[in-house]
């Protein structure tokens, strides 16, 4: 009979250390980049007074809602009760957090004082969507700390579903007010307007549902762990209908904006006539990310994993672009701030589409915000046993009995 | 009759203190006393501060009222443009109808509903009772969504180190700022800005500032002779900065 035990990340001493320092060199790096920036002043980066986000924004995130994402899986398994998904839940509660902690650590990095970190978590403007995505954020965190204690000791295994049903419902909260940081700028064009909210829960689902295969896959190169077929293809059909639903409530975001007619002019901009931003909304965002992920799925009569695969890795260059669309067109469009006259000359770049070019500081701070996500996921697995594997004779049992 | 002129333990010790403490007391008493009366009273909202600009009489080509914000506010650049602050700057502006050409300076709108306090986190930004719309540099941790929010651009982020900057205007770098309508003019009781002065000195009279609830303050004046329109009124911001002509 086939049982499942949950073991250590089992790998070669040699291996892990070798990731273990490659990602901390690139841990390193970005924290040097940040080091760089803040001593120096951010005039080092492709950030001005036109676009005030940039690259550090576009990684932090991304990961964040990857983190809301990811958590997917152990919703499925807690809340809608699939036994299926159980053994795959501390996983996925373990790189919710590990990518919610370097979302937060890039967004921290690329304040213009981290130092005054303490400030951010004393010093509180409740009417800020900011001030509550500081308690969103830090609650989460500890949410997913109770909730992979639940699922990994036994003795309060009791609690496991309503701290998961807390966690479901927290992430939902959570990427509602990512998603709002933009949706209440009445300001710019580009933003203002609720429908982000729910967009950016569904983009969640997608980017984490996909991160967690290609994280999955990783691990299965070096051990194999529980991934049937069946899992698989749930997954694959997941994609599919979360690659459906954002297509729809992208469409829904663009239709929106095309009936406020004070918004007209920048959806022509992003539509038609925006240059490097159309690219990267039609290609980028609607091809790469949504489009030939469908095709790919869609085409594969025999399901296979590498279409399954295919999909994944243009979904992810897909994600990052529509951040960049997103969070950088909005800005490079210039603000309307006169009705009834058009802006001839302006000493600050007032009547021109601003362009944004990022510098290596900001790259590394980025790559170094995935590589702690990394880092964090691997002294996880390492240390804990989140993997589960099939146990199917009896010596096999006890003999990985006998280790753990 | 004899006078006691021995000096008992007691009335030395009482006698000691009481030179001491006006010593030590005297010279408070008296900076205070020197000092402009509006330090010593709390800011209250019977002071209105506004703003009305009358664009017909800005001049194309002046650039007073910028140069003496920089002069006022310690705001030198570094020669880069895109970073540098600018917490006024001048627009030249056309008409889509009739074509017509003009100049307006542009500032905080100092809103009485203002989208970059409401979203700061740390509560850096803050509106003032009397109107007055500011950063307090103590608290703003840079993360600029502040500048994300504001309709009209007007804030800056500090780019770089600065270390010449006026004890007047307190500005860092990692912080965002913007015009405060000279608030440390205002509290030392000089109810004028700089860029209202220079405006005034150059002779074009096109930027009146005052207390809204003074009927013979200039802006008061200005918003009688003519009708003013606040930029971008669809939002309902309520702008403290008004502009006539427009």
């Amino acid at each position: 009979m086939e049982k499942i035990i949950f073991k250590k990340f089992q790998i070669e001493s040699k291996t892990f250390w070798m990731m273990f320092f490659g990602l901390g060199f690139v841990i390193l790096i970005g924290y040097l980049c940040s080091h760089y920036m803040e001593t120096e002043g951010h005039y080092v980066t492709g950030m001005n007074n036109q676009i005030v986000w940039g690259l550090p924004h576009i990684f932090a995130v991304l990961l964040i809602v990857i983190a809301s994402g990811v958590l997917n899986i152990a919703s499925i398994s807690s809340v809608f009760d699939k036994k299926l998904y159980k053994p795959l839940a501390p996983l996925s509660a373990l790189l919710a957090m590990a990518f919610l902690i370097s979302g937060l650590a890039i967004l921290v990095l690329d304040l213009g004082r981290p130092d005054r970190l303490i400030v951010a978590m004393t010093t509180y403007n409740f009417k800020s969507i900011f001030a509550w995505n500081i308690f969103l954020y830090s609650g989460f965190a500890g949410i997913l700390a109770i909730y992979i204690w639940t699922m990994l000791d036994r003795n309060v295994n009791k609690f496991s579903r309503p701290a998961g049903i807390f966690a479901f419902t927290w992430r939902i909260v959570l990427t509602t007010g990512t998603g709002s940081i933009f949706g209440f700028l009445i300001s710019r064009e580009a933003y203002g307007t609720a429908i982000l909210a729910p967009l950016f829960i569904i983009m969640s689902l997608l980017y984490g549902t996909v991160v967690y295969f290609l994280i999955v896959k990783a691990i299965n190169y070096f051990q194999k762990t529980l991934f049937s077929e069946e899992i698989l293809q749930n997954l694959r059909k997941l994609t599919l209908l979360f690659l459906f639903a954002n297509l729809y409530f992208l469409i829904l975001y663009h239709v929106t904006n095309l009936y406020i007619s004070k918004h007209l002019e920048f959806e022509k901009f992003i539509l038609l006539n925006g240059g490097v931003y159309t690219i990267a909304f039609w290609v980028g965002q609607v091809v790469i990310g949504l489009i030939l992920p469908l095709y790919i799925l869609f085409r594969d009569e025999n399901k296979s994993e590498s279409s399954l695969m295919s999909a994944t890795l243009l979904i992810l260059v897909g994600s990052f672009l529509a951040m960049y669309v997103i969070i950088i067109a909005g800005q490079a469009y210039p603000l309307k701030m006169f009705t009834n006259y058009e802006i001839l000359e302006s000493s600050f770049y007032d009547n021109v589409i601003h362009t944004y070019i990022p510098t290596i500081w900001e790259l590394g701070l980025g790559l170094g915000g995935v590589a702690l996500s990394l880092i964090i996921v691997l002294i996880g697995i390492a240390n804990l046993d989140f993997l589960p594997t099939v146990i199917k004779s009896p010596e096999a049992k006890k003999a990985v009995g006998s280790d753990s | 009759m004899t006078i006691d002129t021995k000096l008992s333990r007691r009335g030395f010790i009482v006698k000691s203190i009481s030179l001491l403490s006006t010593v030590y007391f005297i010279p408070d008493i008296i900076t205070s006393a020197q000092a402009a009366k509006p330090l010593n009273e709390e800011v209250n909202s019977d002071t209105k501060w506004a703003m009305s600009i009358d664009v017909d009489k800005c001049a194309k080509g002046c650039t007073a009222c910028v140069d003496a914000c920089v002069e006022e506010n310690g705001l030198y650049g570094f020669d880069r443009p895109e970073t540098d602050s600018q917490w006024i700057r001048k627009l030249t502006i056309k008409d889509i109808k009739t074509d017509k050409v003009k100049v307006v300076p542009m500032l905080c709108q100092h809103c009485e509903n203002p989208p970059c306090c409401d979203v700061c986190p740390t509560g850096a930004s803050f509106r003032r009772v009397d109107g007055i719309v500011m950063v307090n540099q103590h608290t703003c941790i840079g993360c600029r969504y502040c500048m994300m929010a504001c309709p009209f651009k007007a804030r800056s982020f500090v780019h770089e180190n600065l270390t010449e900057q006026v004890t007047t205007a307190p500005r860092g770098k990692g912080c965002v700022e913007s015009c405060n309508f000279c608030v440390n003019r205002i509290d030392h009781g000089i109810p004028t800005t700089a860029c209202e002065e220079a405006c005034m000195k150059e002779g074009h009279k096109a930027i009146s500032f005052g207390d809204l609830s003074d009927p013979n303050s200039r802006v008061s004046q200005a918003l009688k002779t003519k009708q003013n329109r606040r930029l971008r009124a669809d939002l309902s911001l309520k702008q403290r900065v008004t502009y006539s002509n427009i």
